[in-house]
């Protein structure tokens, strides 16, 4: 009996708790990448005990993959001699580890996953448990199998209504972020509930669990249902039997209720994920960057919704606008679709897949005095370059149409425009 | 003793040390550049012993232990905040560097303040003005943590499961 996180974590307990106990787990995988790896070994190496259980380790190469100087291929030099040393069965280097751990079916409803990324609240998607930890907590997990959490207090979001012609998961999200600031969500296990979310594909939902990271929870939740099956079963190679664990009469801390029907295009402004404003009081502003890519935006269907958009048309010459799949396995159906030609036909640049620009060391730096709207989660002051950069964080279709002009522009104009039902995108 | 260096709300943690810095795990040169963006004269005039006062919700942001390791490099001796960030306050526990919850120290303490800290205790002495506060306890597995000097020097000679018993 519980909210979802309680219930999640009763199973691994083998008995019911409640928010505010310590507890120390079992975890079923252990994430971190090139960027959180090398210390994770160093800990690792200064503990000097073996590893508990290979196959719970998934290592991943993509934050600064291909190396863009020589530490960092220093650093995927070393990860890569720790696997081959070690003999670790799970290494990647086909995508954003957040995406890459969805499509092999490491995430499954239920299980407690830990990555040494802020992100790995992703996991939340599939009705898991994931957290972002330090690289030293899974340097300790790699020999203890274990980790120690505070079961935390959940805050419910139940969303209600059918969202406008142009308002995607991302838009309800830079809202919800607006709502409750930076800080709204810290410690808090955050429950993404509701009609709207019942009725939301796998892709679109990934957004919240990830996102709720932006607004500082321990994780964020959607419980597993047909939709959630459905992907595992259709889209992994995990294996069933699954179970849809739902909160069972849950003591929510705080249920915070949001009529979707109410929002239209959302843009989280310069310099804070919460500094988040309707689109229209920003609209004309102009970008010199527009990037699509990322954990949070750029699976194949908002890779979709792009090339759509600019399908026979060429985005504003003064503007570079970047596509950077999450995944090769994205990329390679983007490419079999059709999509990549479309997007470089109207003048984007499409890069590899993996992290890309949004940790400003390469695929896309900002200059000085310049500006960038993207379907990143995050807009830190210098996250992508120069401090004197800015950042605003939108939804795909926002960012396609941005791209043709040049300037912050509502994506609902040019979804008509393109034939395309602003409804159906 | 040591000097107070004051910063704002929700310093996050490319604030602290920006990610283009992040390409070594060496404390020293992390230290280099530690808040070189929000307080470009930090990093070259910190002494050993002096104190970080942050605003709420200090270090949010990435997991990236650089943030806590370029502090820690960097020889201050303790953060005092009202609040962490979640992934923060694991980070710096693990890693031995001391982190104290208290809002009246923040709100009372300013620039360049003369403050020392009693780690056992969660006493913190402002000698510039005379005035003490009491930061909040931590939990004894923090505690067995933080007294091992980090959760890698404690499993070298304990079990995972000595710290809950």
């Amino acid at each position: 009996m519980g909210t979802l996180i309680e219930e999640i974590f009763a199973r691994k307990a083998g008995r019911p708790v409640q928010a505010g106990e310590i507890l120390l787990l079992d975890v079923d995988y252990i994430m971190s990448h090139d960027n959180t790896t090398p210390l994770a070994i160093k800990a690792f190496r200064d503990i000097g005990k073996p590893i508990h259980d290979k196959n719970r380790i998934v290592l991943h190469l993509d934050h600064a993959y291909p190396a863009p100087n020589v530490l960092a291929a220093e650093n995927h030099k070393k990860i890569i001699e720790f696997v081959r040393e070690q003999g670790l069965p799970h290494f990647y280097h086909q995508g954003v580890c957040h995406q890459v751990m969805l499509e092999e079916g490491f995430i499954t409803p239920g299980a407690i996953v830990i990555g040494a990324d802020s992100h790995s609240n992703t996991y939340g998607a599939m009705g898991a448990f994931g957290a972002g930890l330090g690289s030293t907590e899974i340097g300790v997990a790699w020999v203890t199998g274990k980790c120690w959490f505070k079961v935390p207090e959940t805050i419910r979001i139940e969303l209600t209504g059918k969202s406008q012609p142009g308002v995607y998961a991302k838009d309800v999200m830079i809202y919800i972020a607006g709502m409750l600031g930076m800080d709204g969500g810290t410690y808090r296990s955050v429950e993404f509930g509701g009609e709207y979310i019942d009725n939301l594909p796998m892709h679109e939902r990934i957004i919240f669990p990830n996102m709720s990271t932006e607004i500082g929870a321990k994780c964020g939740l959607i419980a597993a249902d047909d939709v959630t099956i459905d992907y595992l079963e259709n889209q992994t190679p995990a294996k069933g039997p699954f179970e849809k664990i739902r909160p069972v009469n849950p003591r929510y801390e705080r249920v915070i209720e949001i009529d979707v029907a109410t929002l239209s295009p959302q843009v989280a402004c310069h310099p804070d994920v919460d500094n988040a404003k309707p689109l229209e009081q920003v609209e004309g502003l102009e970008v010199h960057e527009v990037y699509i890519g990322t954990c949070t935006n750029a699976r194949y269907e908002d890779i979709e919704i792009v090339a759509r958009m600019l399908e026979g048309k060429r985005v504003n010459e003064f503007t570079r606008v970047i596509v950077t799949p999450a995944s090769d396995r994205i990329y390679k159906k983007a490419m079999q679709n059709g999509l990549i030609e479309i997007l470089l036909n109207a003048g984007c640049t499409v890069t590899g897949s993996g992290c890309g620009a949004c940790i400003g060391r390469h695929g896309g730096i900002l200059a000085a005095g310049e500006r960038a709207l993207t379907t990143m989660n995050r807009n830190f002051i210098g996250r992508m370059g120069s401090p004197l950069s800015e950042v605003y964080l939108a939804s795909p279709a926002t960012a396609a149409a941005t791209a043709l002009t040049g300037r912050i522009t509502d994506p609902r104009t040019y979804l008509l425009l393109s034939g395309l039902s602003p409804e159906r995108a | 003793m040591g000097k107070a260096w004051m910063f704002g709300e929700n310093m996050n943690t490319d604030e602290i040390i920006p990610g283009r810095y992040n390409i070594t795990i060496d404390p020293l040169e992390l230290a280099k550049n530690v808040f070189c963006e929000v307080k470009p004269e930090y990093a070259a005039n910190v002494k050993p012993g002096d104190i970080i006062v942050g605003g709420q919700n200090f270090g949010c942001g990435s997991s990236r232990e650089h943030a806590p390791i370029a502090i820690k490099g960097s020889q201050a001796k303790c953060i005092i905040a009202p609040s962490f960030a979640r992934i923060f306050f694991r980070n710096a526990i693990n890693i031995g560097l001391p982190i104290l919850e208290c809002p009246e120290a923040v709100a009372d303490i300013t620039e360049g303040d003369d403050v020392d800290v009693d780690l056992a205790t969660g006493q913190i002495f402002n000698r510039t003005n005379g005035h003490q506060y009491q930061a909040s306890a931590l939990p004894d597995f923090v505690l067995k943590i933080a007294d091992a000097g980090g959760i890698v020097n404690f499993l070298k000679t304990h079990d995972i499961q000595e710290l809950m018993s």
